[in-house]
């Protein structure tokens, strides 16, 4: 990254604390933008509640929060120069573990929700760019079922469809694959591959180690709320440094 | 006297049914319907209103709201109707110095009571969404205003909608407490045509008979909500 490249989402000193337990203990994380970055770690390592900061699903108990260049407050609305956490919710995307598609609305209005409320770009072009989206991950013809109908893959590619309907900047995949029979995963692991070969920057908390090694451009190993390890996935996955992260890699390999 | 007993139940045996006399005053009756109607209707709006900004404020951040909201619910669902329609009518208007017209007091002691219900039925209908779903909601930009709108609510009320119609039905029978206050709804004018035809027998079956055409439907209703959201499920 040159200097003059200011990186999309830049984090510094950040803390996360639930009560009297300490989750993250200080992260600095720059994620310039078209880079793909991949989250892996033990359970209980943070690295879902990092994930979860970077679009203020959680609120940080102290740190720096910077979205292209603007700090971001934990309020709803923007706040003079400080960017709200509604604003930048708008420009990154999100899909969760159990998908969380809204089972009272057809697929394609799962796509179009979000867009109509908070966007307000009229209803024609928001449906017809969702159609295009459902399209791109393979589900033109599925626009008017409802989740309950769905396979888990296709539930998680319709929440990927919902987040891209807003146009984001940047998309936060949080253990996407965990809830999905294994036969499903390849399908959704595509779709993102596809975003990352059109330049989409992303960061993804991932089990899914030969994917994040084939598709990242940086690894950063989580270990007690701590940044333990980063680097090309060849380095950080082939070359483990620390005993913890071969301990770690090491069932995986098995 | 078990020999009395036993003559006075051979008399009813023989009871004689003169329905003529007590539908000569059908138009009393039809005053009481209005009437029920009237209050039952203005007081399960007024209970919406109510029972949903309660039903917020105990989901809300601010424990002053919660507290309130809380006390509400339990000073009303913890007495009597019966005692809190005196209490409004009789009591308070010695308490501020003001008289309440019985309308008035009748009107709001329903709406209030059916409200602290309701805002019950709100709240749990509004916690059995998944976290997910507002989550997701956030995720695209939404406040917690728009998501509760047009997410979380949209399925709530689906959940709460047979818990809603049960407790509107006893709503309807409720009003008939408000005899207690002269107010001339079914029950009371039921006692006036009582008063007046001396066939209480009559007079307290077709009363019986009004209120239950009018309800079973509803209850029906439930019943067939509750299958058909269960099969959509």
């Amino acid at each position: 990254m040159t200097p003059t490249e200011e990186p999309i989402i830049s984090v510094k000193g950040l803390t996360k604390s639930y009560g009297a337990l300490e989750v993250l203990k200080g992260i600095d994380l720059d994620l310039p933008a078209g880079e793909v970055l991949a989250i892996i770690g033990p359970s209980g390592s943070g690295k879902s509640t990092l994930i979860r900061c970077l679009n203020m699903m959680e609120v940080l108990t102290s740190g720096d929060f910077a979205f292209h260049g603007r700090k971001v407050t934990t309020g709803f609305k923007d706040k003079g120069d400080m960017l709200g956490a509604g604003t930048l919710r708008r420009k990154v995307g999100m899909c969760f573990q159990h998908f969380n598609l809204f089972p009272h609305l057809t697929v394609l209005k799962n796509v179009t929700k979000g867009p109509l409320v908070v966007l307000k770009e009229g209803p024609d072009k928001t449906e017809a760019f969702a159609r295009e989206l459902l399209g791109k991950v393979g589900l033109a013809d599925k626009c008017d079922v409802y989740p309950s109908q769905l396979s888990g893959g296709q539930k998680q590619r319709v929440a990927i469809a919902r987040s891209l309907a807003m146009r984001p900047d940047v998309m936060l995949f949080d253990e996407i694959t965990s809830a999905l029979d294994p036969e499903l995963v390849g399908e959704v692991l595509q779709v993102v591959r596809e975003l990352a070969d059109g330049g989409m920057t992303m960061v993804l908390v991932t089990h899914e180690m030969a994917f994040a090694a084939e598709v990242a451009d940086r690894v950063v190993f989580i270990d007690g709320g701590k940044i333990a390890e980063e680097g090309p996935p060849r380095d950080v996955m082939m070359n483990p440094q620390s005993q913890r992260l071969q301990q770690f890699l090491s069932r995986f390999h098995a | 006297m078990a020999g009395r007993f036993l003559l006075k139940t051979g008399q009813t045996e023989m009871y004689h049914w003169d329905f003529y006399t007590v539908a000569q005053s059908f138009d009393l009756f039809l005053i009481g319907l209005r009437t029920t109607a009237l209050y039952t209707i203005g007081s399960i709006m007024i209970g919406v209103v109510v029972g949903l900004l309660t039903a917020f404020a105990r989901l809300s951040p601010w424990i002053v709201l919660r507290v309130l909201a809380r006390t509400y619910q339990e000073v009303f669902r913890c007495t009597p109707l019966l005692v809190q329609i005196m209490w409004a009518y009789y009591a308070l208007p010695l308490l501020i110095g003001v008289t309440i017209p019985n309308y008035i007091a009748g009107l709001i002691m329903l709406s209030l009571y059916v409200g602290s219900f309701y805002a019950e039925i709100f709240r749990g209908g509004i916690n059995a969404i998944d976290k997910g779903q507002t989550e997701a909601g956030l995720a695209v930009g939404m406040s917690n205003a728009q998501a509760m709108r047009h997410i979380i609510m949209p399925q709530a009320i689906k959940k709460m909608l047979p818990a809603f119609i049960n407790q509107s039905v006893i709503q309807v029978k409720n009003t008939s407490l408000l005899y207690a206050i002269s107010i001339a709804e079914l029950t009371y004018m039921t006692y006036v045509v009582n008063g007046e035809t001396y066939r209480p027998m009559e007079a307290y079956t077709l009363t019986a008979i009004l209120y239950f055409s009018m309800l079973f439907p509803l209850t029906q209703f439930a019943d067939y909500f509750e299958r058909r959201m269960r099969r959509s499920d």
